[in-house]
């Protein structure tokens, strides 16, 4: 179970990861970032609650494209990740990835991949390389739940399993594959469910209550790291905003979305922490007022005076120097 | 110098690899117990096991994907796609992922994976066994690509590949295994890019790669004897990046150019070297640059019409005639 001292640092996370997406949501209306932009907000619970239940900065990471709280939660400066979706030579991937490859390998955050379903193999892969040295590590993969529509899925569940490889799957399952909901494109939509061809163990639970996501997440996390072989892990939760900012919503109700505001992941725990006593209201909104604050003064500022990549090193990268 | 066959080539350079470092791990369809469709990988499973020889499901961008992941943290991969055309079920791996990951992450993540896999038609095999696919992988940046066209090749450019911190893309030929050639006794690296005079000559350059290098030897070969044409031949066995100076060193000598390929010809190596010459050597020239190239048809499973489709010797002999207003 997570101590008092411990939900209290992470909902202050989670007001973090919050108060970020939507500020990258205001600097993408004014033209400060550009290309695609996939948010975060309603499924912080997620990251957030497997992170803590994994060890950020040593086990590898990789998930998709809505990447910016992940890397966060994996060690990266909010400065570096800003600087990265303004496109400047400071951000993370030196502007050369932007917001949907966002990496930072010194957090072993080992990136944000834009192809649905590419990252599965991938971590795999990593868990093979794992295995072979010998470490103490585990291998996460945080994808949708549209991702398990792609080949690349079956193929990895199936080697994942035959190798006993050391890798956690977690399937943030937010209802909707872009703008298809996930009854229409899906035929079982109970996502754990379809591993168990693979024999691989399985699990599904809340994924707005970060007490519950810890708790599923740690016993996750420990099958993998005793060797026990992968796991996937499903997590309920919902977007609030669109799959990105050109994302209408004319696929789902305003009274779904109105419902699932209900089961707000940083309200439910800040709730309960003032339920439990020790603390209050207006700690809550002095702690909301001091990230505004620091993202105005610190994050964006350091993005918008970061200097751009030069011209001169277009192709810097492309092969080794 | 000992003469050994192509397949006995790649062999040597995995285990002598392997043998070396215990992150190299080959992995594939049939290479572990099986030895390998085209044997290149015989006796490693035996010497090496199943963990570091990986006999892998029919699931090509699932284990390529698998083997650029395990790069990430500093595993060498030898992935080996049975033929060149299931490759294409890989290339979302390939391309999205290992060829991208160095440019994306801003230089801190590299893929140096090497994929391994048989072009070219052989006898027969229809449609989806023949394909050329070169012209593909050429274009991708962030990925190398060579094709050895003998053993001396076929060895060293596997072991640069192997020390390369980029992805390396080998295309191989299926009708090429069985081939001879002397590789040197000892440890030989050849070099992932540049090209090599394989005949010198002073009338015409003829430009292949892999095994259109062999009908441009045999065509010289004819072109001297019977025509009194001297025809020098270039080995392309870089294709990305090509050897932009050896291609322009090459016509300024001869001034004269045919460029021969098995591929089908549009967006392809000769449309590639065409475009160069162009840009590089158009005062250079005699006569417009010719191309060989395969008819653009899915190979046909007809004896006949498969031989139709493909160029060879006499082709190349064809062009050379033609280019000197002698046909």
């Amino acid at each position: 179970m997570l101590s008092t001292q411990d939900k209290k640092r992470v909902l202050r996370e989670m007001v973090l990861a919050r108060r970020f997406e939507e500020r990258c949501y205001q600097a993408y209306m004014e033209r400060k970032i550009g290309g695609f932009l996939h948010l975060y907000p309603g499924q912080e619970a997620c990251a957030i609650g497997v992170m803590e239940a994994a060890r950020p900065g040593f086990d590898y990471v990789i998930t998709g494209y809505r990447d910016h709280v992940h890397a966060i939660k994996c060690g990266s400066d909010p400065k570096a990740v800003m600087a990265e979706l303004y496109g400047k030579e400071t951000g993370c991937s030196k502007g050369r990835g932007g917001s949907m490859h966002i990496f930072d390998v010194a957090n072993r955050f080992m990136g944000g991949y834009a192809l649905v379903g590419g990252p599965f193999p991938l971590a795999a892969g990593m868990a093979k390389a794992i295995q072979m040295k010998g470490g103490d590590e585990i291998a996460i993969c945080f994808l949708g739940d549209s991702a398990n529509n792609q080949g690349t899925f079956h193929e990895t569940m199936n080697m994942a399993a035959l190798w006993n490889l050391p890798v956690l799957f977690i399937c943030e399952n937010n209802l909707y594959g872009i703008g298809t909901a996930l009854h229409r494109s899906t035929a079982v939509t109970d996502q754990y469910k379809r591993v168990c061809s693979y024999g691989i163990e399985s699990d599904q639970c809340d994924g707005q209550d970060i007490d519950v996501v810890f708790e599923h997440a740690k016993k996750a996390v420990e099958h993998v790291r005793s060797r026990k072989g992968p796991y996937f892990l499903e997590l309920m939760t919902y977007r609030f905003r669109g799959h990105s900012m050109s994302d209408s919503r004319g696929y789902r109700t305003r009274e779904e979305e109105e419902q699932w505001k209900e089961r707000d992941p940083i309200n439910i725990l800040r709730d309960r922490l003032i339920a439990e006593g020790g603390y209050t209201q207006a700690e809550f909104e002095a702690m909301e007022k001091e990230i505004d604050a620091y993202i105005e003064n610190e994050v964006i500022r350091f993005a918008e005076e970061s200097p751009e990549p030069r011209v001169e090193e277009l192709t810097r990268y492309v092969l080794a120097d | 110098m000992a003469e050994m066959m192509y397949w006995e080539a790649i062999r040597r350079a995995h285990d002598e690899e392997m043998a070396r470092d215990p992150l190299v791990i080959c992995m594939g369809e049939d290479i572990g117990v099986a030895g390998g469709t085209y044997k290149a990988t015989k006796g490693l499973y035996e010497k090496y096991g199943p963990l570091r020889v990986m006999d892998t499901p029919i699931s090509e961008n699932g284990y390529t994907g698998l083997g650029i992941g395990a790069s990430f943290l500093g595993v060498k991969p030898i992935i080996e796609l049975m033929s060149v055309n299931f490759a294409w079920l890989a290339m979302d791996q390939m391309f999205n992922s290992a060829a991208k990951v160095r440019y994306m992450s801003g230089g801190q993540l590299e893929a140096p994976c090497v994929f391994r896999s048989a072009g070219g038609t052989a006898h027969q095999l229809g449609a989806q066994h023949s394909a050329r696919m070169e012209k593909v992988f050429m274009g991708v940046a962030g990925l190398r690509v060579v094709t050895p066209s003998n053993p001396k090749q076929a060895y060293g450019l596997l072991k640069s590949a192997v020390r390369s911190p980029d992805p390396v893309f080998i295309n191989e030929h299926e009708l090429m295994y069985n081939m001879k050639g002397e590789v040197p006794d000892e440890e030989y690296f050849h070099p992932l890019e540049g090209s090599e005079v394989t005949r010198s000559g002073t009338d015409v350059t003829l430009f292949g790669y892999n095994i259109s290098v062999h009908w441009c030897l045999k065509a010289a070969e004819i072109l001297a004897k019977q025509y009194n044409i001297s025809a020098e031949v270039v080995d392309l066995y870089a294709l990305a990046p090509l050897d932009r100076e050896g291609i322009k060193k090459a016509v300024a000598k001869t001034h004269k150019a045919v460029v021969v390929e098995e591929d089908e010809a549009p967006c392809g190596v000769g449309s590639e070297v065409m475009a160069i010459i162009n840009e590089e050597c158009f005062w250079e020239l005699d006569a417009p640059p010719v191309r060989v190239h395969a008819a653009l048809v899915p190979t046909p499973f007809n004896h006949t019409l498969e031989k139709a489709s493909i160029p060879n010797h006499e082709d190349v002999v064809k062009a050379v005639l033609k280019l000197f207003g002698k046909a």
